[in-house]
């Protein structure tokens, strides 16, 4: 149970918030960030699938591209179909590498006048590099630092923003506007990370307290932290980077080949695009699949992942317990030979083999605001 | 109720007549957090002090539990494998892990009282 030094951690604007709350405070991505709260990880968890949970996720990075080549220059660096994202609309996308892996998943958003990015807080340097890679005077980067995002997530979710911003409500999944939420200036995305229907709210760092406390005085909203977050995203299938998604594995190897858009399988034109698109037309020789573990034993991420007979077929890329199903799950990459649904295989847990189900994704299915 | 011996890994160990209750501390199991599964010896297994002994499996991670003695198992909190939580919930009683026969008593020197871990557990903040 050693820890780094949390002396050289940086810390969001509302690190003595999380405190005041009770938060366990834990070292993620170089930040000091709230693993959970007084409740503990189970009890977050389930009042996020039963109600909201607002999570602080100011360590991600966020940054505007605009100038009239910032789509065009985006496309060169991520296989989605940018140009095609209309006004308001945000799309998952992906760095991508000469080898077709992943440097790093983010989310862009087409504001009218610009393009809005969100990225991992663990990338944020590097990807703040890469895209300057691509800025001159028709492309303009400007990263965000004073800017904090918040996340509401949960089926009161909607409910509960409504009363502080009612413009919320005629918003569906993966749309974004600028509004105030409680008097307060913010940019709304209606998304996130949990599977369940939700917000993403980037607002002024100066800003985040009041909003924090506003939304917290709502009686469906309670805080939540990254452990929570952790155990909700992998229920809902969600890839992290770093675990699930590396510069050695492609977004098709992942099951994300839908992020290839479809102008962009026929033009290419991003990072790696050879061998991705060759991976769409032929098939992976491996792929990410769901596991369901059929004992107790929760399977974490590099345990080895065997066939019946034994043979080495893959890894654990994550694994916990899900709190949801109560018994635990994991992701990993196998054989495509194995990757089909029902496929019984082993996970060695500290040289036990325990019986693993491959299981479609979601674990636990997505409840987003379609329409 | 016997005295309470602490390692500085946050284990705990209860000595009765030769035999060693064995547990995580208070303060272990606020660390870390929800249990949801703990990986228990089994019976008639034989541990240097400072072996794994167990794993407490949380929502969050799997950690190592060391045997806070040498001895060898005689006994399993079976209890566990449905409520791991009691861990969480009662962790110096309904709590424990497993129960050793001590094969070196003098183990129980190298390990803290009750005062003393509680000035250990106050310095680690």
């Amino acid at each position: 149970m050693t820890e780094p030094d949390p002396t050289t951690l940086e810390e969001t604007p509302l690190a003595a918030l999380h405190r005041e709350l009770g938060a366990r405070m834990v070292p993620f991505a170089g930040y000091l960030m709230p693993v959970h709260f007084a409740g503990g990880i189970l009890a977050e968890h389930q009042h996020c699938r039963s109600q909201a949970a607002l999570f602080d996720v100011s360590h991600m990075g966020q940054a505007r591209l605009s100038r009239k080549s910032a789509v065009a220059a985006l496309e060169t660096l991520v296989p989605g179909d940018i140009s095609g994202l209309p006004p308001g609309r945000i799309r998952y996308t992906m760095f991508t590498n000469a080898a077709g892996g992943v440097e790093d998943d983010l989310m862009v958003t087409n504001a009218g006048d610009h393009l809005f990015l969100v990225v991992n807080a663990s990338r944020k340097a590097a990807d703040l590099n890469h895209l300057r890679t691509i800025t001159g005077e028709a492309c303009e980067l400007v990263s965000l630092p004073d800017r904090a995002l918040l996340a509401l997530q949960g089926p009161a979710a909607g409910g509960a923003m409504a009363r502080l911003a009612p413009e919320v409500q005629d918003m569906t999944f993966l749309s974004a506007r600028s509004m105030q939420v409680a008097g307060i200036p913010c940019f709304v995305c209606r998304s996130g990370y949990t599977g369940e229907d939700g917000f993403e709210i980037s607002v002024a760092a100066a800003d985040v307290l009041d909003l924090a406390r506003r939304l917290l005085a709502l009686p469906e909203v309670r805080p939540a932290g990254l452990g929570a977050r952790d155990s909700l995203r992998l229920e809902a299938g969600l890839s992290l980077y770093g675990n699930d998604l590396t510069p050695e594995i492609t977004p098709v190897e992942a099951g994300l080949a839908w992020v290839v858009g479809k102008r962009r399988r026929e033009g290419g034109g991003f990072p790696g695009a050879d061998i991705i698109l060759d991976q769409i037309a032929s098939g992976p020789k491996r792929r990410r699949v769901g596991l369901k573990l059929t004992d107790r034993v929760p399977a974490r991420a590099h345990a080895v992942i065997t066939d019946e007979g034994g043979r080495p077929v893959g890894e654990v890329t994550s694994g916990g317990f899900s709190p949801s199903l109560g018994h635990p799950i994991a992701m990993g990459y196998v054989d495509s030979r194995v990757a089909a649904p029902g496929t019984a295989l082993r996970v060695i847990v500290r040289d036990v083999p325990r019986e693993a189900i491959v299981t479609p994704m979601p674990f636990v299915a997505h409840r987003y605001k379609k329409d | 109720m016997s005295e309470l011996w602490f390692t500085k890994d946050h284990e705990w160990v209860r000595v009765d007549n030769g035999e060693g209750t064995v547990g995580v501390s208070d303060y272990a199991q606020k660390q870390l957090g929800d249990m949801v599964f703990i990986d228990l010896p089994a019976i008639g297994v034989t541990f240097a002090q400072g072996d794994t002994a167990a794993v407490a499996e949380s929502v969050k991670a799997a950690s190592e539990v060391y045997a806070p003695v040498s001895g060898v198992v005689e006994a399993i909190n079976a209890d566990l494998n449905n409520t791991p939580s009691m861990v969480n919930e009662d962790p110096y009683g309904q709590g424990w892990f497993f129960r050793m026969h001590l094969t070196s008593p003098s183990d129980l020197t190298s390990l803290m009282d009750e005062t003393a871990y509680e000035a250990y557990i106050n310095e680690l903040g």
